[in-house]
């Protein structure tokens, strides 16, 4: 038994290095985690966290460096070979298997079993009784597909948690969660690190990396920059370490800007759909950023699709300009120039195997019919620009969308959104996934579309976030439009506190 | 819940809807003697069939098969007539020689990322092509054990013979049932019909399990080879021509999506059996060419697709 006083290394990583083409992902990385604690991977879009953690867990072969856990030299060959000198790992990108069961996907690999024969029973005990740890408390037997994408990511972590009797990963396991969730989550974190296990944590939340890690590592263009504890490293200086540059203080904050005013671009009257979400009036001026708040499963998400003609609506009447108009199906939405980028966008957007340009112009061409095809120049030029602006690391345009870090995917899905410059855009999350960097120049960039007369609707659960950049705040609950606020009033207190209910 | 098995409750609505109009036509539908041929004719069909499902529920497809079945008939004739091997021996030999030839190109499939879809396509002209080299003709099996197998069967109530070869492949079934839904592999075999990317990070063993489901389906195959022989008493490289995409007619038929991850081994069994049941009624229609057959099982099959289509897009939408 070892003391957790002294605090042995669990985890040497030293001299890591990976590249790939036209990228050098690594290089000479040192990373050290004791048993016990919890440890932050930071750093911006690109920086090399995730081929770090899929070298370590034998998803990819490593150029050169060293690897030991609890001083033995390791080198796993899979992820099921990792997973067997206990290091357990959720993937950014997983999404378990959506068409095995919740139990299924709890348990593959080592289902119990007897005589060659599964336990069903005994699976499905099991997996409800580790589930409602997490406070989570539905059918097991269903197909994780049928559940929300928060109830598919706490089954990844469940299932991670329960599978690691060393070291835990986990890439971004919050994006999708609610507060109450995320609370539950480093709850279950801290009962692990008193248990002495080593844990990694890669988000880009800093609120949630001051709230749990013990000690941060920073990484930069595939570098260390360095490795320090959290009581000793103060945000702006954290800030400064990810970006190799200060980020001005305001950089987060809109400025004061006066209210819009004006007719309303888009306008829905008394709009809604049984079961979905209850009828509700709102309206959006060009310039003009509405903001959504409100828990998973209020609303929110279900308001844009009734919007987006994505699910249609069963009372009431949209407006364009005044004039009404229908909305029947995403094509409607997308003829009238709205856009919509999706919340899910990890498995709604992306084309893996195509190049960064030509999804980023996917839906300006299939606007423009695929007769008139864009030329190739155009298709460039259309392409750099976005790079430039929402700054997407890539080596250049040709290369496979798949083929980036999680958060650049993101950017350039945005960017497709953008190309085809809508009229009004609705953006789910647009945040979420994206370094701080990025996200002070998508926020600039919402800015930046308003001033251009772009009608926004924004859906985000950082109540900062969208008080600083919201002229008006739309408090759901309980698939009710409850409140709107503006003015003074758009202030993420009053948000939080119209969100839970005591006015 | 209701959704997942929608499709296999189609398929059986039609079986049954299927069924109900063939008996107003010819009550003699009834006959415990028309449902042991429809299970006896159709044996080596749906033995092939539960390979068929396991490769397409893990996201594959075989095409190897039917040659497969063709090459068993013919060197089951070789070497039991020519060379007098005992035909138990000859059995192993075959089944042993296919589960090998499937295990290659389950490698092959794994190891080199080549399309499933080319590697048993190259199967399948590589098998055929060995049925020639090991002969021209059509040599007839006179082995006394095929007499007795097919004398062997159990009296049904009404005259109908539940056959040899039929209780072996309900067998196979019951074997395929207890293999897909209550064995990891069976498990692992949906994980990398659902998401191939997804299963390996979740360590799913997935070279191991591609292997096993060729293997599976080749020695199926090689097993369906035997009953057909039986069935025909001869080995001929000509045989089975085709009997792929009979099978994989059979397994989408029966509710399994083409895209792998979805579907049932019982599903095969009604799709088998609603093929079986059109080539029925037409033999005793009379009148109609055999090729109805064909016609009938293409209509169905493209209703099929496009009701799982429409399905797989109302279960995302209500998401
Ligand atoms: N399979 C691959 N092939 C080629 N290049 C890759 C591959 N995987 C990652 N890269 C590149 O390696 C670099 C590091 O990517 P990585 O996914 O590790 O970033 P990250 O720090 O996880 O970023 P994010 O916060 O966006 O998830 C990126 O430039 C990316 O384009
Ligand atoms: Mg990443």
């Amino acid at each position: 038994m070892q003391s957790l006083n002294v605090q042995p290394d669990l985890l040497e990583i030293s001299s890591l290095t990976k590249g790939f083409p036209g990228v050098q992902a690594l290089d000479h990385v040192h990373f050290m985690l004791r048993a016990g604690e919890i440890h932050g991977l930071l750093g911006e879009n690109g920086a090399g966290k995730s081929t770090m953690i899929k070298v370590l867990t034998g998803v990819y072969r490593r150029d050169a460096g060293s690897i030991r856990l609890d001083g033995q030299e390791i080198e796993a060959r899979d992820t099921a070979h990792a997973l067997s000198l206990g290091i357990g790992t959720v993937y950014q990108e997983v999404n378990l298997l959506p068409n095995l069961s919740v139990a299924e996907n709890l348990f593959i690999g080592r289902q119990p079993h007897r005589f060659g024969l599964v336990r069903t029973g005994e699976m499905r005990r099991r997996s409800a009784e580790l589930l409602s740890t997490y406070g989570l408390d539905i059918n097991v037997t269903e197909p994780l597909g049928s559940f929300s994408v928060a109830v598919q990511q706490i089954v990844a972590i469940a299932r991670a948690v329960d599978l690691s009797a060393k070291v835990l990963i986990l890439d971004e396991p919050t994006a999708s969660l609610d507060a109450n969730e995320v609370e539950t989550l480093f709850r279950i974190l801290n009962d692990l690190k008193t248990r002495g296990i080593g844990i990694v944590f890669v988000t880009h939340f800093l609120d949630q990396v001051y709230a749990v890690c013990d000690r941060i590592t920073v990484l930069r263009n595939g570098r260390l920059v360095g490795s320090r504890p959290t009581a000793e490293l103060p945000r702006i200086e954290l800030v400064s370490m990810m970006l190799g540059r200060e980020l001005a203080a305001e950089a987060l904050h809109r400025n004061q800007r006066p209210a819009v005013t004006g007719d309303p671009l888009v306008a829905f009257k008394d709009y809604g759909k049984r079961r979905l979400v209850e009828p509700f009036d709102l309206a959006v001026r060009p310039g003009e950023v509405v903001g959504l708040a409100g828990l998973l499963g209020s609303g929110r998400t279900e308001t844009a699709k009734l919007i987006f003609g994505i699910e249609r609506a069963e009372t009431g009447q949209a407006y364009v300009d005044g004039k009404p108009v229908r909305i029947a199906s995403a094509r409607d939405a997308s003829r009238l120039r709205f856009g919509f980028t999706p919340e899910d966008r990890k498995t709604e957007g992306i084309v893996a195997e195509l190049s960064v340009r030509e999804n980023i112009i996917l839906a300006l061409q299939a606007q423009r019919g695929w007769l008139h095809q864009l030329t190739r120049r155009r298709q460039d030029e259309i392409a750099n620009r976005f790079i430039r602006l929402l700054d997407i690391r890539t080596p250049d345009a040709e290369k496979p969308i798949g083929l980036l870090s999680g958060g650049n995917q993101q950017k350039a899905l945005l960017a497709r959104w953008l190309a085809t410059e809508p009229r009004f855009l609705i953006l789910d999350e647009p945040t979420r996934g994206i370094d701080v960097g990025a996200h002070a120049e998508i926020i600039r960039l919402i800015e930046r579309l308003c001033e251009d007369g772009l009608a926004l609707l924004v859906i985000s659960s950082e109540l900062e976030e969208i008080a600083s950049y919201s002229d008006r705040v739309v408090v759901l609950r309980e698939r009710r439009h409850v409140r709107e606020l503006s003015g003074e009033d758009v202030n993420a207190d009053t948000i939080m506190t119209t969100i839970a209910g005591h006015q | 819940m209701m959704r997942r098995h929608l499709p296999v409750l189609i398929t059986l609505g039609v079986f049954i809807a299927g069924y109900l109009i063939c008996l107003a036509q010819f009550p003699s539908f009834a006959s415990t003697r028309v449902i042991g041929n429809l299970l006896t004719d159709n044996a080596f069909l749906g033995i092939v069939a539960v390979g068929m499902t396991f490769v397409i529920l893990s996201g594959g497809i075989d095409l190897s098969v039917g040659s497969v079945i063709a090459f068993t008939g013919v060197f089951l004739a070789v070497v039991i007539e020519r060379y007098n091997v005992n035909p138990y021996l000859a059995f192993l030999l075959i089944l042993g020689i296919a589960a090998l030839f499937g295990a290659g190109m389950g490698l092959l499939i794994h190891i080199f990322e080549i399309p499933a879809f080319i590697v048993t396509l190259a199967g399948m002209f590589l098998v055929r092509g060995m049925c020639f080299v090991l002969t021209t003709d059509s040599i007839p099996i006179n082995a006394p054990i095929y007499g007795q197998v097919t004398d062997i069967a159990f009296s049904l109530p009404g005259g109908g013979r539940l056959t040899f070869v039929a209780i072996v492949m309900l067998l196979v079934f019951a074997l395929g049932i207890v293999l897909a839904h209550f064995t990891r592999f069976g498990a692992n075999v949906y994980a990398l019909g659902g998401n191939r990317t997804s299963a390996q990070l979740m360590g799913v063993p997935v070279g191991k399990t591609t292997v096993k489901i060729y293997m599976l389906s080749s020695f199926l195959a090689a097993l369906a080879g035997i009953a057909f022989s039986f069935y025909t008493s001869a080995g001929y490289s000509l045989a089975a021509t085709g009997v792929e995409l009979d099978t994989i007619a059979a397994v989408v038929i029966g509710g399994t999506l083409l895209t792998g991850g979805s579907g049932t081994i019982i599903g095969t069994l009604v799709g088998v059996l609603i093929q079986g049941l059109i080539q029925t009624y037409i033999t005793f229609e009379g009148t109609l060419s055999s090729w109805w057959t064909k016609i009938a099982i293409g209509a169905l099959l493209f209703a099929f697709i496009v009701l799982q289509r429409g399905l797989s897009a109302a279960s995302i939408r209500t998401r």
